[in-house]
């Protein structure tokens, strides 16, 4: 099956470590993604004013590239551009006036009316592979380890575009569980990270990831996992200026696509750990999951 | 706070505007401050999620214009999913936003960001962030 692949452009650079070992996994998994030979930035936020269209091209562009290869579905790994991609074909498939405006304003493109459906990996994992068949090709059970998933806001919100239920979400614990690991509930794990607030006012970032991370350690996680840079860049370094402010302990902050890769048995160097805040390796280490020639932990964080 | 109310205001351009610009119905609301409750970013903000709501539909764009709230808010809609009226108000903050980025008053300029953050931070940030707090 080959499944169109929207990377986005953070994955490209900051967030090698969430895409690489999604792209490793999924093959590992026999699900072939297929970059688009030609995609754009997703706008990165959807936009809200209602008379503001122009912004909505950009998103709708790819779209159509999707379509255009004759795709029926997009796969999307970063959770902002799930959420930018996925609202901008909700606005073209249920807004006639818009969608006629827009594909008016966009000449040189065909005419598009949200025929292709985005997908986040998750949904993919959950619906296409299913729990039961992805605890069956487990090489390795994350056994003994403790984490909280943590959803951030882009995945769940509006409502319309949820990956699952809004309020009492499951596919990332789901998710944990057909890996053998553990997963932690916690009641914060829908509460924003505080996101592109770190451009206009980084000094509160500290206090939104206290107000994450704190009540996670406090039911037990030996680490958070995510599915979004943003939030992984914001409980990042909120994390180290709390560690720095002996605030809270720091713990090690995983994407979901790397503990995938591990579970099934693939080389830790797609998972670039190198990249990550908190950690993750020692924690890996010791729980057994890790060999100590495992990948070497760099220092600082993210370059 | 005393507010005054009166029709010419609550009839007049900046609600016209703001109705315009949010495609929300600013009368959906009780005042019930589910938004508020739920906030996340509540305790960064001066006005309320809720009261900016009330000011907004009694035309008192003074008492908005120089607000932090509007600014604090990150869009994460967690008011939105949970307003008993469906009301969006991620859209009226969003709308608040547009009519003093469209003056050329810009929140946050490329230039005011630290050359270490810039390079440091990932690229959806970097356009969210520009998106929202410049025109």
């Amino acid at each position: 099956m080959q499944l169109a692949y929207y990377p986005g452009c953070t994955l490209k650079t900051k967030a090698r470590n969430l895409e690489e070992p999604a792209v490793a996994s999924l093959e590992a998994l026999g699900l072939e993604l297929e970059e688009m030979d030609r995609w754009n930035c997703c706008g990165a936020v959807y936009s809200l004013a209602d008379d503001d269209l122009i912004h909505q091209v950009a998103p709708v562009r790819n779209l159509i590239r999707a379509k255009e290869r004759g795709k029926d579905r997009l796969v999307v790994l970063c959770s902002f551009c799930f959420n930018a991609l996925k609202r901008a074909n909700l606005l073209m498939s249920g807004d006639a006036a818009k969608r006629d405006t827009l594909n008016t304003f966009m000449d040189e493109e065909p005419d598009y009316s949200g025929e292709v459906r985005v997908l986040h990996l998750l949904e993919l994992l959950r619906d296409e592979i299913g729990w039961e068949a992805l605890k069956k090709k487990v090489k390795l059970p994350l056994r003994g380890l403790k984490l909280a998933p943590y959803y951030g806001c882009t995945l769940l919100r509006p409502r319309e575009v949820a990956i699952d239920d809004v309020e009492n979400p499951t596919i990332l614990q789901d998710f944990l569980a057909a890996l053998g690991a553990i997963p932690v509930d916690f009641p914060e794990s829908t509460r924003c990270c505080g996101s592109y607030q770190v451009v206009s006012d980084p000094g509160d970032i500290p206090g939104y990831a206290r107000d994450i991370l704190n009540p996670a350690v406090r039911r037990g996680a030996g680490g958070l996992v995510l599915t979004c840079p943003l939030c992984d860049y914001d409980l990042g370094k909120g994390q180290e200026e709390l560690v720095k402010n002996e605030e809270s302990g720091g713990v090690p902050l995983f994407y979901f696509t790397q503990l995938l890769a591990l579970a099934l048995g693939l080389d830790p160097a797609v998972c670039h750990f190198e990249l990550n805040y908190g950690d993750p390796e020692a924690l890996l280490r010791e729980k057994g999951l890790l060999s100590p020639e495992g990948t070497p932990q760099k220092t600082g964080g993210k370059a | 706070m005393p507010v005054t109310i009166s029709s010419a205001r609550t009839a007049g351009g900046f609600v016209k505007k703001i109705k315009e610009l949010s495609g929300e119905n600013l009368h959906l609301c009780y005042q019930c401050g589910t938004c508020s409750g739920g906030c996340p970013a509540a305790s960064h903000m001066d006005l309320s999620p809720r009261q900016i709501i009330h000011l907004a539909r009694l035309g008192l764009d003074e008492d908005i214009a120089d607000c932090r709230t509007v600014w604090v808010c990150a869009s994460c809609l967690a008011c939105t999913v949970a307003c008993p009226r469906g009301f969006d108000l991620s859209r009226l903050m969003e709308a608040i936003r547009q009519l003093s980025l469209r003056q050329r008053a810009d929140h946050v300029r490329p230039e005011d960001i630290p050359m270490k953050e810039r390079g440091e931070l990932p690229q959806i940030a970097m356009v969210s962030g520009l998106r929202k707090f410049s025109g």
